[in-house]
């Protein structure tokens, strides 16, 4: 699938053109069909079929995998629920040397990890290789160091895990979703039933492999696949203490209506419409590459993605010629190229989604522009784009695009910029760029999301707390508060 | 692509050259206004260009390419004519056993060696190969005015097509604006020859001294606007010489420059880069930030030494498929 | 040729640690070292005056990369350490065995407890901050947060009986936050110390981090405890009239000092639960003003 783009500049041979630095596939080997992996071995489903995961960058079938219907899931729960017991009472110190373990072995064998994400989720192996990877094996590790300190996390002096976490992830960061989840479930002592997305199963069945060469103890870690119907059967188990989600606002509400009236905790991390907030004594050069950071990081995948640039009018034009300069050197194609920055859409259905946004900004009368750019015919692509003269009320400055569409409005003072960024459902980021420090401050305070980036974007650290205000969800993860979601309230 | 940028900097561009009217404090004004830095995400962009992957044909053209830039260089108060002369012939034919490979940019020696430079590039064959030389009492800067332009003089007497001037740190740190920005428009008359030609003028920051990234746009404005032909990033002669933030800073600073005026500066980053696999990140750079219209010798050098043979050994390991030892490329 | 039995093994010279490299002491001097038997082990350093002003010298080039690596980092190197003492943990058992003239099992338990109170302090390094710092509601336009800081160099007298794991309960948790080390090792029984040095020097921990001196505790800890360039000071292995008189020379620049305990059975102290309290003596607390305005 080819999305036509316009384009305002044309491509000419380049002097220096990089040669095809492809990564190799050979690293990893996929089975080729995975059943569920249950109580600590692979089983069948007892009824589900299979399921077809696709390279979104060739459309490729990389694998089967198995369809887990109501009676797997209920399995899963069974065998978390009977590894609890043993799991939560084992000391601290001893969890924390199974994460350890853990995190080690997700560090030894990373790259064989990277290719497999690059592979089965379409972003650029650039990526996987120097942001998902090392991210999944630092939270690993930090969590592993609370599992011995929880008296010191200021929850009570003996704080108490809660049961069986029912954990239902997206397709953006799988291993590193599956990482935010796992780790301080473990840490506190839980026990758990994760979900991978439906397009993006493959690397949480190699972690189940991960576990068994930890040597972790069977049923502490259930990984079922499935649509999103095993999703449902999951969180709508009565044998769940406790739910954490991350995907989409719509989902997150339905699965919020799905937990009333039961006794299950509940974390979501939802959707995003971030403003990414570039004042004119910014330090410009970097404020370009932070916009650029910030919007086609995985390909705009990103719930917390900087989609709406709001730029001072002193400095609009300035920036939008630095920022269409930039893009033009951005390079999308071939994931497994070490040289790719932008890679393929993860589905055809995010494809269509994308695409029919960005129809209606057109529509809606804003002006679109992309690089000159060469797609691959196979896959699903979508060229970075931008969006000038975008007003609130249009449809790219409201909705949660979900791909490399960068919307750009423009303010005049302080307060308005404050104003036009907070005048949205969501509240997950936003970015700030000025040198003014005071500035920051005043302005961070004012902004009504759970994570403010000051003169950087997109940066994620296990120490650090992340999650949104507003229909963005509720809860953090990382860091200390991170742990909060895991346990008893004292 | 328009110039946006020219609005931003239109202060800087139109600055006033008149010692009469100008003053410290109005360069400082005009200086100070240049957006900030921010040397977190700088080093970080730096840092993610240096992650490119150059094989095969790509790397094939770096490397020549990088090995035509070389400012081959010896500035040693051990410099001989026997040392000067054998560096020429190293830089007009530096893989005897591959006459394709390209001859370097230039020599770089101290102003009394520029007449051997000269003669010993025409005995080889090879007069295009420029001669550098550095002047104004390199490579501390600190000497009268006087004796610095004399230097100057002399170099260009004597056939130096280059100069590689070092600017005043101290004057500049103390702020002293006026100060650097005449010394170059001086250094710059001084270049002038006889026939009308002009020696080109290199200005070197000596950026590890500068110390922030800040000091190093205000030092780039302020050596463009003067009339430097290039920037350069070091001496070599100081702990922290080119770096890829440094390096990547002042791309951005020509960049602006001519955007805003229209006229294009070149960039040389020197000392420390001794490696292939660093050059071609030097290149990269300049590729994704610059684009083409600087990926020559006439707008971007290195300034180096034992970078060549690293050049010559990768040469070498991809004509053959063998990896290359320090024993089949020459040492001079 | 065969091997004959019992094969003649290969004794170790036992040397210093400093700036990541195993001198002799500058001294010269060495001096027996026996188990509680009295059998000869081995000779150790006598080390010097003059060999713990090189250890301050090399503790205080370390500091500054040490300090400013990330907290992520000097807990990765830590589990490093963990994990490399675990690779040989048979021979330290050995050596605790003769050192505290205990069973093999009692010092396999005392050699495990020694290695998983590295893993401990691993785990502190990346959350020290978030539970000794945080943000400060001042009452005025101002973003106010506290954060601890490493003191600088410390001076660690490792307790006199818990050869291993009282060592390792002093060292680990004042380098974990960034500090450096000069760790006077047990006067009778420094071979575990003098062994540790070398786990230490394979486990990316870089040079002068932790430096390893043995010999006379009162010799080296009196120069240490004078030294202006010192700037804190662990009296664990000091005894009572000697911790007094290091504490009163200590107070000459004001050093952090922390006081022995005085806990009659010597392991006592060294198999609890070791909490937080050594941890949080090497710190210091920084607070930072910022306006909040526009």
């Amino acid at each position: 699938m080819t999305e036509l783009t316009q384009q305002t500049e044309t491509a000419k041979p380049a002097a220096f053109a990089y040669a095809p630095a492809p990564e190799s596939r050979a690293v990893v080997d996929i089975a080729p069909s995975y059943g569920l992996f249950i109580d600590g071995e692979f089983t069948d489903s007892a009824a589900g079929g299979l399921r077809k995961t696709v390279s979104p960058a060739t459309e490729e079938v990389l694998a089967e995998y198995t369809q887990a219907e109501a009676e797997d899931v209920d399995r899963a729960v069974k065998a978390a629920r009977k590894a609890f017991g043993p799991w939560s009472a084992l000391p601290g110190a001893e969890r924390a040397k199974y994460l350890f373990r853990i995190a080690r072995i997700v560090q030894e064998r990373s790259r064989e990890l990277a290719v497999l994400e690059t592979l089965d989720n379409g972003k650029p192996i650039r990526e996987t290789r120097d942001a998902d990877l090392p991210l999944v094996a630092a939270h690993f590790f930090y969590y592993a160091g609370w599992a011995d300190k929880l008296a010191y996390a200021g929850f009570g002096a003996a704080p108490q895990p809660l049961g069986v976490a029912a954990q239902v992830i997206p397709w953006n960061f799988p291993l590193m979703m599956l990482a935010w989840k796992i780790a301080p479930a473990l840490a506190t002592g839980n026990t758990v039933v994760l979900k991978p997305a439906e397009t993006t199963p493959l690397s949480a069945l190699f972690f189940a492999d991960i576990c068994r060469q930890a040597g972790l103890p069977r049923g502490v870690v259930n990984i079922v696949t499935g649509d999103g119907s095993t999703g449902a059967s999951l969180v709508g188990h009565p044998g769940v203490d406790k739910v954490a989600f991350t995907g989409s606002t719509a989902v997150g509400k339905e699965i919020a209506r799905t937990v009333a009236g039961t006794d299950k905790r509940l974390t979501l991390e939802l959707g995003g419409k971030g403003a990414n907030i570039v004042f004119e004594d910014a330090p410009l050069d970097q404020a370009i590459e932070g916009i650029v950071n910030g919007i086609f990081f995985n390909q705009g995948q990103v719930c917390c993605a900087g989609s709406r640039l709001l730029v001072q009018e002193s400095v609009h034009d300035e920036v939008l010629d630095a920022l269409k300069r930039r893009l033009t050197t951005l390079r999308v194609g071939d994931p497994l190229d070490k040289n790719t920055d932008v890679g393929a859409i993860n589905s055809a259905e995010q494809l269509a989604r994308i695409t029919e946004l960005a129809a209606a900004g057109e529509a809606e009368g804003a002006e679109r522009w992309s690089p000159a750019c060469e797609l691959p015919s196979d896959g699903y692509w979508f060229a970075p784009t931008l969006f000038t003269g975008v007003t609130q009320a249009h449809r790219i400055a409201r909705e949660e695009v979900f791909g490399p569409v960068l919307s750009v409005l423009t303010f005049r003072t302080q307060e308005e910029a404050v104003a036009k960024a907070n005048n949205t459902p969501y509240g997950l980021s936003a970015g700030i760029w000025t040198e003014k420090g005071s500035r920051i401050l005043k302005m961070a305070n004012q902004l009504r999301a759970g994570v403010v980036w000051a003169n950087t974007f997109n940066k994620f650290d296990p120490a650090s707390p992340f999650g949104g205000y507003k229909e963005s969800g509720f809860g953090r993860e990382g860091g200390r508060h991170g742990l909060e979601a895991y346990l008893e309230h004292a | 692509m328009t110039h946006g940028y020219a609005r931003r900097y239109g202060a800087v561009v139109t600055m006033p050259t008149d010692a009469d009217t100008s003053s410290d404090a109005a360069l400082r004004r005009q200086l100070h206004g240049l957006p900030g830095v921010d040397a977190v995400g700088l080093e970080a962009r730096a840092a993610a260009l240096g992650t490119r992957s150059i094989k095969t044909t790509a790397k094939a053209y770096a490397l020549d390419l990088a090995i035509s830039m070389i400012d081959l260089t010896t500035l040693e108060g051990a410099d001989t004519p026997g040392k000067v002369r054998a560096l020429c012939a190293k830089g007009a034919n530096p893989d005897p056993t591959d006459r394709s490979t390209p001859k370097v940019a230039a020599i770089c020696v101290y102003s009394d060696m520029a007449a051997t430079a000269k003669e010993a590039l025409v005995a080889n064959g090879a007069p295009e190969i420029k001669v550098a030389s550095v002047a104004t009492a390199f490579p501390s800067g600190r000497a009268a005015m006087a004796v610095k332009l004399a230097d100057t003089r002399d170099a260009v007497a004597a056939g130096a097509d280059e100069i590689d001037m070092v600017i005043d740190r101290g004057a500049f740190l103390s702020g002293r604006y006026l100060q650097v920005f005449e010394e170059i428009q001086q250094v710059k008359a001084e270049c002038a020859r006889p026939d009308g030609e002009e020696a080109h003028l290199k200005v070197i920051f000596e950026n590890g001294e500068l110390a922030t990234y800040d000091n190093i746009r205000r030092a780039s404005w302020l050596a463009m606007s003067a009339g430097a032909d290039f920037i350069k990033t070091s001496t070599g002669k100081v702990t922290v010489n080119a770096t890829p933030p440094g390096t990547l800073l002042m791309l951005e600073a020509v960049r602006d420059f001519r955007a805003a005026t229209g006229r294009q500066v070149g960039v040389k980053p020197a000392g420390g880069i001794r490696t292939a696999k660093d050059a071609i990140k030097y290149l990269v750079m300049v590729n994704e930030t610059v684009g083409e219209d600087w990926l020559s010798r006439d707008w971007f050098r290195f300034g180096a030494s034992s970078l060549l043979n690293d050049l010559l050994m990768q040469r070498q390991k991809l004509s053959t498929g063998r990896y290359s030892g320090p024993d089949y490329v020459t040492v001079d | 040729m065969s091997t004959p039995e019992p094969r003649l093994p290969v004794l170790k010279t036992y040397k210093l640690y400093v700036g990541g490299k195993f001198p002799r002491s500058e001294s010269g001097r060495v001096y027996d070292v026996t188990d509680s038997r009295s059998t000869w082990l081995a000779n150790a350093p006598l080390a010097s005056r003059k060999d713990a002003r090189d250890a301050v010298a090399a503790a205080r080039k370390a500091f500054g990369g040490w300090s400013g690596a990330t907290a992520y980092n000097r807990g990765q190197i830590l589990y490093r350490i963990a994990e490399m003492l675990e690779g040989r943990r048979d021979q330290f058992a050995t050596e605790v065995a003769a050192a505290e003239g205990v069973s093999r099992n009692k010092a396999l338990a005392r050699t495990d407890a020694a290695i998983d109170r590295w893993v401990w302090y691993a785990g502190w390094a990346d959350k020290v901050t978030q539970v000794a710092g945080g943000a400060n509601p001042v009452a005025g336009p101002f973003f106010n947060l506290s954060t601890p800081e490493p003191t600088g160099v410390v001076a660690l007298l490792a307790p006199q009986r818990s050869s291993l794991l009282g060592l390792v309960s002093v060292l680990a948790p004042a380098i974990v936050t960034g500090n450096t080390a000069i760790l006077v090792a047990s006067h009778e029984a420094p071979l575990p110390a003098l062994s540790l040095a070398e786990v230490l020097a394979t486990s990316d921990l870089p040079p002068g981090v932790v430096n390893i001196l043995s010999g006379n505790t009162a010799e080296l800890a009196r120069p240490l405890a004078a030294h202006q360039d010192v700037n804190a000071i662990d009296l664990a292995g000091a005894a009572p009239e000697l911790a007094t008189e290091l504490e009163v020379a200590a107070a000459d620049n004001l050093k952090r000092v922390l006081r022995p305990t005085t806990d009659t059975d010597p392991h006592t102290p060294w198999t609890a639960d070791p909490g937080t309290s050594r941890l949080l003596s090497f710190l210091e607390t920084k607070t930072v003003w910022h306006p909040i305005g526009t």
